[in-house]
């Protein structure tokens, strides 16, 4: 028996591209002006004693092209394989053969010990980068490896696939600090490329990402 | 008369759970939709409270493992006390303690109306060092008709029984009297509790929160 679907036009509302179908303000009948909200979610990776996590275009579903103008990582409990170690990323624009975008930043951050024994709001210059294609940390000191240390935040990537303009990033981070202390680190900056940036590559500087996850949403 | 009813399964395309149903991108056809990663769950309302508390399973709000990070917009807080502090704390029992463990660090930028005095500079009063202390999100708040604090707190993973429980702040308040100052807090931490975190209670240093809105949201990862 054949059956008869609904097609698009079957419905009392003018169809509209990518907009969802719900009732209007009274409740009285269809409108095509309800959308799934500005913040999509993309891709989440979970390490599991990873040595990177890289999202790149087109691959394992991920979307960084021209879809969105904004894209936003959220970090969530990552923890290091071992102590003292720093995390970081990258740029590519070839589709994640090479993590190694020349990038100019800053960086500053406020720490304050747990045992009240220091505490500051400082430029931190280890942690800049002038037009060097190293990875850009994320943090202000070492990370801890203790069981309940981990470091968690965000960053945010605008236009990687401008052709025109550099790639600008801004990121915000809260860290468990290896001295026992909490950390705010903040850095931004650009990729100094009109290249698309179609990939990014996380990673510690030394050993595995223990744990953690990366999730990936672009922004309308 | 009798009325047709379309079920889920009336409709001309392949049906996938908890999503919409949306028009595709020419408009052409249709297509599940997702609802967006950011979902509102609760927002109080200030009304010459002591306190606003958002305690999971509670009024309807949610702040467990259904999502692995929340956050809170405060618009508009009005203090009912002159130069008091906005403040929250944190709860591992639902509520009956707000006392969490918690080292901080705090620092603002500031320029006041005046025009005579700026300042980009870490604030050793207002951070927490392994303290169970309320802390404070933004200082000094001016009481007069038009002044208040806005901004946001992000906590990660609140039902994490392995980690501690970070947190990230940004505000802009009015603050002061005489001169008042723009003041942008930027302050981070973390409850050092490996406990599930179930509750946030916000309230004033001192007095009630005379208005305001504070609108919890869940961020989904999947």
């Amino acid at each position: 028996m054949a059956l008869n679907k609904l097609k698009f036009n079957s419905l009392n509302v003018t169809p509209t591209a990518g907009k969802t179908v719900g009732f209007n303000s009274d409740a009285d009948g269809l409108e095509a002006t309800f959308s799934g909200g500005a913040m999509t979610f993309i891709k989440k990776l979970t390490a599991s004693s990873s040595s990177t996590l890289s999202f790149v275009d087109g691959s394992s579903s991920v979307v960084l092209d021209n879809t969105y103008k904004e894209y936003l990582f959220i970090f969530k409990d990552i923890h290091p394989g071992t102590n003292s170690v720093f995390f970081e990323f990258n740029l590519s624009i070839d589709s994640g053969s090479n993590y190694n975008v020349t990038k100019t930043s800053t960086a500053f951050r406020a720490y304050h010990a747990e045992n009240d024994s220091g505490s500051a709001l400082s430029y931190i210059t280890d942690y800049d980068l002038a037009q060097s294609t190293s990875g850009q940390v994320l943090q202000s000191t070492n990370l801890g490896a203790g069981n309940d240390e981990c470091f968690t935040g965000f960053i945010h990537l605008f236009n990687p696939s401008s052709t025109t303009f550099v790639k600008h990033y801004m990121a915000e981070t809260s860290i468990s600090a290896d001295n026992d202390g909490a950390n705010h680190f903040f850095t931004a900056g650009y990729g100094n490329t009109t290249s698309a940036v179609d990939a990014i590559q996380f990673k510690m500087n030394s050993g595995n990402i223990e744990s953690g996850t990366i999730t990936l949403y672009g922004i309308n | 008369m009798a009325l047709t009813k379309f079920n889920y399964n009336s409709f001309d395309l392949t049906t996938a759970a908890s999503k919409g149903l949306a028009f595709n991108s020419s408009a052409n056809g249709f297509e599940t939709s997702s609802a967006g990663s950011m979902t509102l769950i609760k927002t109080l309302t200030a009304s010459s409270s002591s306190t606003l508390s958002f305690v999971d399973g509670s009024s309807s709000v949610v702040l467990d493992n259904t999502y692995p990070v929340y956050v809170f917009k405060f618009i508009n807080i009005h203090g009912a006390t002159k130069h008091a502090h906005f403040t929250f704390n944190m709860s591992t029992d639902s509520g009956s303690n707000y006392n969490v463990t918690k080292t901080t660090t705090y620092f603002h930028a500031a320029n006041n109306e005046g025009d005579s005095a700026t300042e980009v500079a870490y604030q050793t009063p207002s951070d927490l060092a392994q303290s169970t202390d309320f802390h404070r999100l933004t200082n000094f708040l001016n009481i007069q008709n038009d002044g208040s604090c806005s901004g946001t707190l992000t906590l990660f993973n609140p039902s994490s029984t392995t980690f501690v429980k970070h947190f990230i702040s940004t505000s802009n308040s009015m603050s002061y009297t005489s001169d008042p100052y723009s003041l942008n807090p930027f302050t981070a931490g973390y409850g050092n509790t490996t406990s599930t975190v179930d509750a946030i209670q916000f309230k004033m240093s001192s007095g009630n929160i005379d208005a305001g809105t504070i609108k919890l949201y869940g961020i989904k990862d999947s």
